[in-house]
């Protein structure tokens, strides 16, 4: 049966490329269009109050996260039903990360980490359907989370250790001559942390979707034989899905290192 | 002749993620082989091989970042 | 450069999307169209804000009650059966002991009921004794009764033939002596 069905849908996506075939085949590739902020209401104008498609795909990313943790869990099921075991399974992964990682006194922050991780997820999923928008794909966006973390955790940092927090930056168990290079090189690491945090996370998805707009462009210009692009976007789709979710996980499991290093800098 | 060359510049960046691809490749082998030979120490270490494979993945998204830029911003 | 490539490369709508993103004023990469940034950190730190409330005041404490409350719904679980457990074992116990005194209280009720019955059969043996002896005192009285009778018959038989026999050998029967002689002859 459902061998029928995907022989099926392999016939008619080959057929409807026949079909359907552009008149005028040609290359016409714009892998960044999809990138485009603008102003849901028409107006080319984009003010920093304007609703714009980024603010429809993050109110989407809150309504999901709104349906699946809160609608939910409405039930309070012992036996829990499927969307509040995933709101369990949510959950528990990122208690249990934050517990690991960052130790037990990390928790009191569980909420907001909670928080990143469950928008960059959502984001990113969402971004995932066909004609939408992927807020995470702009540095704007991740350099806000990045830089979000790391005020908090530099504060956190200088609030419970005072000036021993710089101890982080002077490597003790390294030569004495070698220390102030090292200390160099700590401080340089320590401030690109939000820069790799910020375009590591926008520069995967951006080129994640970028490539899938590639791939778009040849189907668009190969005429009948356009459903070996197809197929190529259906299997980098499903490596896009991955790496949606490896991704957002990288960047809270990052999140809790950093943490750690705020809570515990001797170790 | 200037955009010329930014689009060279940008496929010499582009090599960069290739490199990176290696980068990556040698974190996950070498946990591989790590974990074949003891098996049991794995799983508490998928954390830590996630760690590795962004920062060296980072990288060459960086060098993806400059090719863009030379595309589409010089 | 991206307007210039762009007309120079392409068709009319290449032409078209230059001029749309002239109109934007933006360079190709709309990541790098710093006139959009505000609106976006806005728009998203509204969005952090209420993902943040809607956790911590909502999701985050009910999903915890509900954990803990299947936590504690497993534990108390867990009691009762072990409570249960214990209880079985307990019924086993008592069960065993009972079966235990109910052997003894057999083996007992057997050894008693074996001992009255002995006792009884003893009783009996020893009644049938007693009456087995008093029947053959009673034989042999009778035996030496008729014993003694047959010896008087003797006597009186053993007289009247010696009278007889005194009388035909014409003598004279001397009551006296014939008893005597008869008394020494049937004693001796």
């Amino acid at each position: 049966m459902g061998k029928l069905v995907f022989y099926v849908a392999l016939a008619l996506v080959v057929v409807s490329g026949v079909l359907f075939a552009p008149e005028h085949a040609g290359l016409a590739i714009h892998p960044m269009d999809q990138f485009t902020v603008e102003a849901l209401f028409g107006g080319d104008h984009v003010a920093w109050y304007t609703p714009t498609n980024v603010t429809l795909w993050m109110f989407l990313a809150i309504g999901a996260i709104f349906v699946l943790l809160v609608l939910g869990s409405a039930n309070r099921g012992i036996v829990p039903s499927r969307a509040q075991s995933v709101a369990e399974l949510a959950y528990g992964f990122i208690y249990k990360m934050v517990e690991d990682v960052a130790g037990k006194d990390a928790v009191k922050f569980f909420p907001y980490i909670m928080t990143l991780f469950m928008f960059i997820v959502t984001a990113n999923f969402l971004g995932l359907i066909p004609m939408s928008f992927t807020t995470t794909s702009h540095f704007a966006v991740t350099g806000v989370l990045a830089v979000l973390v790391f005020v908090a955790i530099t504060v956190t940092g200088f609030v419970l250790h005072g000036a021993k927090f710089l101890g982080l930056f002077w490597v003790s168990s390294a030569p004495l001559a070698l220390r102030p290079v090292l200390a160099l090189i700590e401080v340089i690491s320590y401030f690109v942390r939000p820069v790799s945090l910020c375009i590591r996370l926008a520069g995967n998805i951006m080129a994640g979707h970028a490539v899938l707009k590639v791939f778009a462009g040849f189907a668009g210009a190969l005429g009948f034989a356009s459903f070996l692009p197809i197929f190529a976007i259906s299997a980098f789709y499903a490596l896009e899905v991955l790496v949606a979710f490896i991704q957002a996980y990288v960047f809270t499991i990052l999140t809790c290192v950093y943490l750690k290093d705020a809570l515990h800098p001797s170790h | 002749m200037e955009g010329d060359l930014a689009y060279i510049g940008a496929g010499l960046a582009g090599m960069g993620t290739g490199i990176a691809a290696l980068g990556v490749g040698n974190v996950a082998a070498n946990f591989l082989a790590g974990a074949l030979r003891n098996p049991s120490a794995a799983a508490s270490q998928t954390a830590t091989l996630f760690i590795g494979i962004a920062f060296a993945e980072a990288l060459g998204i960086f060098s993806f970042l400059v090719a863009l830029l030379l595309m589409f911003a010089v | 450069m991206a307007t210039n490539t762009h007309d120079a490369g392409h068709g009319a709508a290449d032409a078209a999307h230059g001029a749309a993103d002239a109109a934007h004023g933006s360079s190709g990469m709309p990541q790098l169209d710093f006139s959009t940034y505000g609106n976006q950190i806005f728009w998203l730190l509204v969005t952090l804000v209420v993902i943040y409330m809607i956790l911590s005041r909502v999701a985050l404490p009910r999903i915890a009650a509900i954990l803990n409350e299947r936590q504690g719904t497993i534990t108390n679980d867990l009691a009762a059966a072990e409570d249960l457990k214990a209880k079985a074992q307990e019924a086993e116990n008592a069960y065993n002991k009972a079966l235990a005194d109910a052997r003894a209280e057999a083996q007992r009720i057997a050894i008693e009921t074996r001992a009255e019955i002995q006792a009884g059969v003893d009783e009996a043996i020893a009644k049938a004794d007693v009456e087995i002896s008093a029947k053959a005192a009673e034989s042999e009285a009778a035996i030496a009764e008729i014993r003694a009778s047959a010896l008087d018959s003797v006597k009186i038989v053993a007289s009247d033939t010696a009278s007889a026999l005194i009388a035909a050998l014409g003598g004279k029967d001397d009551a006296k002596t014939i008893a005597a002689a008869v008394a020494e002859r049937t004693e001796g």
